[in-house]
C-alpha cells in the first residue's frame, strides 16, 4: 500500500483523470440524450414488422397536408423571429449602453418574462385579445373600430403570443455581444466628426450583426418546435409541426411516423444551425469572440459586405440629414447643455417594449380574484373562491406538490452532475473542451419536442412512463445546461490561486473544496439549483408526452384545463405561478450577482 | 499667427459625480504648437478633465473654451478636436484605409481627396502597406500608429491623447514618444496629452500640468516643475526626494538629527518659523575629511545599493531620519561601506523649501 502511494508521486496522473468531472454528465446525456434520440432516427425507418421501410418519409413527402404544416412552420417561425429581433434590438441596444448600475435594474424586466411559464403568459393573452376581452373593449370605447377585431384564433394572435413569447430570448442573446462593443468607438466616432446617427450606423450597428443573426437564429430554432402559443392563440390554418407530432403520438399511436416527423423538425433546426455557422461561425453565438471583427471570406460574404456597408452609409446618412436639419433649427450652443433627445426617444421606444413583455402577464391577477364565474376584465367584484376552489381540488394540489418535488429532484439531479462537469470545463486544461461544451449545450437548441417524443419511446420500453423518476431525468437534461453556464460563469471570476494557496497550507483536495471554494462560491451554486428548479417547475413538453396521463404537474394540468375551457380557476393557478417564479428568480438574480462580485 | 494665442482654455472647470469630486475649479491654458501633459496618479482627475475638453463628459460648471468659441456643451463632432484613445478605439470592422477616411467622409471630403490624403497620412506614420488590413492584424505599435494618423488626418484644432501608450512595452513605448514629439514638432500640432508616466511627460511636454485629488497643483515647463516644485506633493510625485521638517531663522535652516543649511536666501512664500526643507539625492555627495558645503548632515551609512551607472546611499542621522544620496559610479570600489560614518553635503541653491506639511496651501 505504502509502496504503492509512494509510487504515485512518480507518476504524473492519467490524462483520464482530467476527465473525471465531466464523465458522470456525459454518461447520462449519453443515456438519455444521445441515445434516445438515435433510437428515434431508428424508429423513424421501421415500418410495423421493424422492417427497414422509408414509407414513413414518403408518406411525409407524398401527402400535402405535411408538406403544408412544414411550410406553415417555417413562416410562423420565420415572422416570429423578423419581429422578435427588430422588437428585441432596442432594448438590446438601450441595457448595452447604459451603466452597469441601470443595467442591472433593467435587466430583470428581462429577465422575469424570459423565466415566466409561457403558460401562464399565453393564458393572459386568451384573456386579453378575447372577443369581449379588455383590448377589443378599450378600442370600441376609443372609437376606433365598430365591430370587436378578431384577435385571437389566427395568425395575429399566434403572432402575438410567440413574440411575447420569444423576444426575451433574443434580448438576451444580441446583449452577449452588445456587452463586448468597446463603448469608446463611439465615442471615437464623435471626436472623429460623426454625429449621433452616422456614428450608430457606421460604427455599432455593423458590429452588433453577428448578435442579431445569432439572436434570429436562436428564435428561429426554438419557435420551429412551439405548439403552446400555436395551439392556444391560433386557428386551424396555424398549426405548426410539434402540434402534429402530438397528435400522432397521444391520439393516433403512430410512434414511427411522429418519429419520422421529429427527424424532419430536428434535420430542419440542425440544418438552419450549419447554414448559420457556414456564413457566419458559431463563435460569434457565444458572444465571446470578438464581435464583427470576422473578415467576410467568400463571394457571397464579400458582395454583401459591400451591399450592406452601402446599406449602412446611406442610412447614416439619411440620420445625419435629419440631424443636421435639426442642427439648423436648433443650433447646438456651447454654453448650456444639449437635451438628449435621441437617447429619450429610445428610452420611450424601449420602455413601451419592456411594458409589452412585462404586463400583459399582470393580467391573470385581477382576473383571479373574481367574485363572478367566468374570466372577466375588469374582475366582477372581488372573492378568493377560485383560490379555495384550487387548493380544494385534490388533482390541482396533487399536480402542484408533484411538481414541486420534481423541480427539487431535477435541481438537486443536476447540481450533482452540472458542477463537476462545470469545475472540468474551466479548469482542466485539455483537448476537446468546445466539444464537450457543444454538447451538454445542445438539449437547449434541439426542440424539446424532439427530445421529449425520443424519450418517451424509449420510458415506454422500461416503464418509466408514469413516473415521478421519468419526469426527474428528463427534466434534468434540459436543466443541466443552464446549471452548467452559470456555474462556468461563477467559477471564472473565482481566483484559483486561493485554492493553490490552500494546498500550499496543507489543505488536501476535498477539504479545500469545502472549506475554502464551496463557500466562496455558495451564492453562485444556489442560483445555478434555483435555475434548474425553474426549468423543471415550468416544464410542459416533456410532462406532455412522460406523465402518460397518470402523474400530472402543474403545467400539464393546466394545459389539459385550458385546451378544455378557460376558467378564473386557472387565474388563480397562473397568479401562483407568476409569484412562485417571480420569487426565485429574484432570489437567483440577487444571488448570482453577489456571486459575480466574489 | 502668433505662437502665443491660446487654443484650449477652461476656466474654472469642475465635475462632481454626487458628492465624489472628479475634478475642482481647473484653470488651464494651452497654446498654439504647444504639447501639454496632464500628469498625475490615477484618480486625480486627469482622465476627467481631458473628456471634458473631448466633449465626451459634461462638466458640472466652468468653462471651456476651443479656438476662442464657447465649447462646454457642445457635442464632441462640432469641436474640431482629435483623439488618441487609451486602446486606440480603431474600428475594428473597417480596414485601416476605412479607419483613417471616416473622419474626412464625415466632413464631406470628395472622394478624390479622401484617397490623397490617406496616402499622405500613412506616408507619414510609414504604414502605406498596411492601408487594406483590418486593425486586428496590425501589431500593438501599427495599432497606435494608425489612432494617430487617423486623428492627424484631418488637421483638427487640437489633439487630445488618454495615455496613448499605456499598452505598449517599454522600449517600444520609449520609441513612440520620440516619433510622436517628432511629428508634433514638425507639423505644429497642438496637444494635450494624459499620462501617469513622469518620464513620458518628461521627455515629450512644453509644460506639464501636475494634478493631485482632483485640482491642479502646478502647472510649468518639466524642469521647473523638478527643480522648483511649489508643493510636497509634486517634489514627491518627481523623482526621489529628501523631505524634512525643519526651521528657518534668518537664512539658516535646522533639521532634524543636526541638519543644517546656511547662505539660504528668503524667497517665495516662505517665512521663518517651521519650513519643509526638500533636497534631491543627486544634489548631495559624501563629503571628504575636512571638505565643507553649504548643507550638511552626517550619519551612518545604512546600505549603499549599485543601481547600475550610479548608487543610492541611504545614510541614518542619529535621530532616526533617512537620507538618500545618489552618486555617480565609475568603478565598483567607490561604494561606501555600510556601517561606516559620512558626512553628506550639498548647496544652499539645492534646498527646495515649501510651507510646513500641515499649513492650509
Amino acid at each position: 500500500m505504502i509502496g504503492a502511494r509512494a509510487l504515485a508521486a512518480h507518476r504524473p496522473p492519467l490524462p483520464a483523470r482530467r476527465y473525471l468531472g465531466v464523465l458522470p454528465l456525459l454518461a447520462f446525456l449519453a443515456l438519455l440524450f444521445i441515445y434516445p434520440i438515435a433510437d428515434l432516427l431508428w424508429l423513424s425507418v421501421l415500418d410495423q414488422q421493424d422492417e427497414f421501410t422509408g414509407e414513413h418519409y414518403r408518406a411525409i413527402t407524398a401527402n400535402p397536408v405535411w408538406f403544408n404544416v412544414m411550410l406553415i412552420t417555417f413562416e410562423i417561425s420565420a415572422w416570429t423571429t423578423v419581429f422578435s429581433v427588430v422588437a428585441g434590438y432596442p432594448i438590446a441596444y438601450l441595457l448595452a449602453t447604459s451603466s452597469e448600475n441601470t443595467r442591472n435594474r433593467l435587466m430583470l424586466w428581462v429577465l422575469l418574462p424570459f423565466w415566466t411559464s409561457f403558460l401562464v403568459r399565453t393564458f393572459a393573452w386568451i384573456v386579453l385579445l378575447s372577443q369581449r376581452g379588455p383590448l377589443n373593449r378599450l378600442i370600441a370605447a376609443l372609437g376606433l373600430s365598430d365591430a370587436p377585431l378578431e384577435l385571437i384564433y389566427n395568425f395575429t394572435g399566434t403572432m402575438i403570443g410567440m413574440v411575447h413569447a420569444l423576444m426575451p430570448l433574443a434580448v438576451l442573446t444580441m446583449l452577449s455581444v452588445m456587452t463586448n462593443i468597446d463603448s469608446r468607438l463611439s465615442s471615437a466616432a464623435a471626436t472623429l466628426g460623426a454625429r449621433g446617427g452616422e456614428a450608430f450606423w457606421r460604427i455599432y450597428f455593423p458590429l452588433s450583426l453577428p448578435g442579431v443573426a445569432a439572436a434570429a437564429l436562436m428564435v428561429f430554432i426554438t419557435a420551429l418546435g412551439f405548439f403552446i402559443t400555436p395551439a392556444l392563440l391560433g386557428g386551424r390554418r396555424q398549426t405548426m409541426i410539434s402540434q402534429v407530432i402530438i397528435i400522432q403520438v397521444q391520439d393516433l399511436l403512430n410512434w414511427s411516423f411522429a418519429g419520422a416527423l421529429s427527424v424532419v423538425l430536428l434535420g430542419a433546426a440542425l440544418l438552419i444551425f450549419i447554414l448559420y455557422d457556414r456564413l457566419l461561425g458559431l463563435s460569434t453565438l457565444s458572444g465571446g469572440e470578438r464581435s464583427g471583427a470576422a473578415a467576410p471570406s467568400g463571394w457571397i460574404g464579400q458582395t454583401g459586405a459591400v451591399i450592406g456597408g452601402r446599406i449602412v452609409a446611406l442610412l447614416g446618412r439619411a440620420c445625419d440629414v435629419v440631424q443636421i436639419a435639426w442642427e439648423r433649427v436648433n443650433p447646438p450652443r456651447g454654453d448650456r447643455p444639449r437635451r438628449a433627445i435621441g437617447r429619450a426617444v429610445l428610452w420611450t421606444v424601449a420602455m413601451l417594449l419592456v411594458a409589452f413583455l412585462v404586463l400583459p402577464a399582470l393580467i391573470v391577477v385581477p382576473v383571479s380574484f373574481t367574485a363572478g364565474k367566468f374570466v372577466t376584465f375588469p374582475p366582477e367584484g372581488f372573492s378568493l373562491h377560485w383560490y379555495r376552489e384550487y387548493l380544494g381540488s385534490a388533482t390541482w394540489t396533487e399536480a402542484t406538490l408533484r411538481s414541486f418535488g420534481v423541480a427539487a429532484l431535477t435541481g438537486a439531479l443536476s447540481m450533482l452532475l452540472g458542477v463537476p462537469a462545470a469545475f472540468m470545463l474551466t479548469r482542466a486544461q485539455v483537448p476537446g473542451k468546445a466539444g464537450l461544451l457543444a454538447l451538454i449545450l445542445s438539449p437547449l437548441i434541439i426542440p424539446r419536442i424532439v427530445v421529449a417524443v425520443a424519450l418517451y419511446i424509449v420510458y415506454a420500453r422500461v416503464g418509466l412512463v408514469g413516473t415521478s423518476a421519468g419526469l426527474v431525468l428528463g427534466h434534468t437534461v434540459l436543466a443541466v445546461p443552464y446549471v452548467v453556464i452559470t456555474m462556468m460563469a461563477v467559477l471564472k471570476t473565482y481566483d484559483d490561486r486561493l485554492d493553490q494557496a490552500a494546498a500550499s497550507l496543507g489543505a488536501p483536495p476535498w477539504r479545500t473544496l469545502t472549506h475554502i471554494t464551496f463557500p466562496l462560491i455558495r451564492s453562485g451554486m444556489i442560483a445555478s439549483f434555483l435555475f434548474a428548479f425553474i426549468t423543471s417547475f415550468d416544464e410542459l413538453t416533456i410532462a406532455l408526452f412522460v406523465s402518460g396521463g397518470l402523474v400530472s404537474t402543474l403545467p400539464r394540468q393546466m394545459w389539459n384545463d385550458m385546451l378544455l375551457q378557460v376558467n378564473p380557476t386557472l387565474a388563480a393557478v397562473s397568479t401562483t405561478m407568476l409569484v412562485i417564479i417571480t420569487g426565485i428568480i429574484l432570489a437567483a438574480e440577487y444571488l448570482r450577482r453577489r456571486a459575480g462580485r466574489g | 499667427m502668433s505662437a502665443n494665442k491660446p487654443k484650449l482654455r477652461t476656466v474654472a472647470l469642475s465635475k462632481a459625480y454626487g458628492p465624489v469630486t472628479a475634478l475642482a475649479d481647473a484653470n488651464l491654458e494651452v497654446r498654439e504648437g504647444e504639447f501639454v501633459t496632464l500628469l498625475g496618479p490615477s484618480g486625480s482627475g486627469k482622465t476627467t478633465l481631458l473628456m471634458m475638453v473631448a466633449g465626451l463628459t459634461l462638466p458640472s460648471s466652468g468653462e471651456v473654451w476651443i479656438d476662442d468659441k464657447l465649447s462646454t456643451y457642445l457635442p464632441p463632432h462640432l469641436r474640431d478636436i482629435g483623439m488618441v484613445f487609451q486602446n486606440y478605439a480603431l474600428f475594428p470592422h473597417l480596414t485601416v484605409y476605412e479607419n483613417i477616411a471616416f473622419p474626412l467622409r464625415m466632413r464631406r471630403a470628395p472622394e478624390a481627396e479622401v484617397s490623397k490624403r490617406v496616402s499622405q497620412i500613412l506616408d507619414l506614420v510609414r504604414l502605406s502597406d498596411t492601408a487594406s488590413r483590418l486593425p486586428r492584424q496590425l501589431s500593438g505599435g501599427q495599432q497606435q500608429r494608425i489612432a494617430l494618423a487617423r486623428c492627424l488626418v484631418y488637421s483638427p484644432s487640437i489633439v487630445l491623447m488618454d495615455e496613448p501608450l499605456g499598452a505598449l512595452d517599454k522600449k517600444l513605448r520609449d520609441q513612440m514618444q520620440l516619433e510622436i514629439k517628432s511629428i508634433q514638432r514638425r507639423l505644429g500640432i497642438t496637444v494635450l496629452y494624459v499620462t501617469h508616466d513622469q518620464e513620458e511627460a518628461m521627455t515629450m511636454s512644453d509644460r506639464i500640468c501636475l494634478m493631485n485629488k482632483a485640482r491642479i497643483e502646478q502647472i510649468d515647463a518639466p524642469e521647473a516643475l523638478y527643480f522648483r516644485p511649489r508643493s510636497i506633493f509634486a517634489a514627491d510625485f518627481l523623482g526621489d526626494s529628501n523631505i524634512v521638517a525643519a526651521t528657518l531663522r534668518a537664512g539658516t535652516l535646522a533639521g532634524p538629527g543636526g541638519l543644517a543649511v546656511r547662505g539660504l536666501k528668503a524667497d517665495g512664500p516662505v517665512k521663518d518659523g517651521a519650513v519643509t526643507a526638500v533636497v534631491r539625492p543627486e544634489s548631495i555627495r559624501v563629503l571628504d575629511a575636512g571638505e565643507h558645503d553649504d548643507g550638511e548632515a552626517a550619519g551612518r551609512v545604512e546600505s549603499a545599493v549599485f543601481v547600475g551607472g550610479f548608487a543610492r546611499i541611504f545614510v541614518r542621522l542619529p535621530d532616526g531620519t533617512l537620507i538618500q544620496a545618489k552618486r555617480q559610479l565609475r568603478t565598483a570600489s567607490q561604494l561606501p561601506q555600510p556601517e561606516t560614518e559620512v558626512r553628506l553635503g550639498w548647496p544652499a541653491s539645492a534646498s527646495i523649501l515649501l510651507p510646513p506639511e500641515d499649513a492650509p496651501t
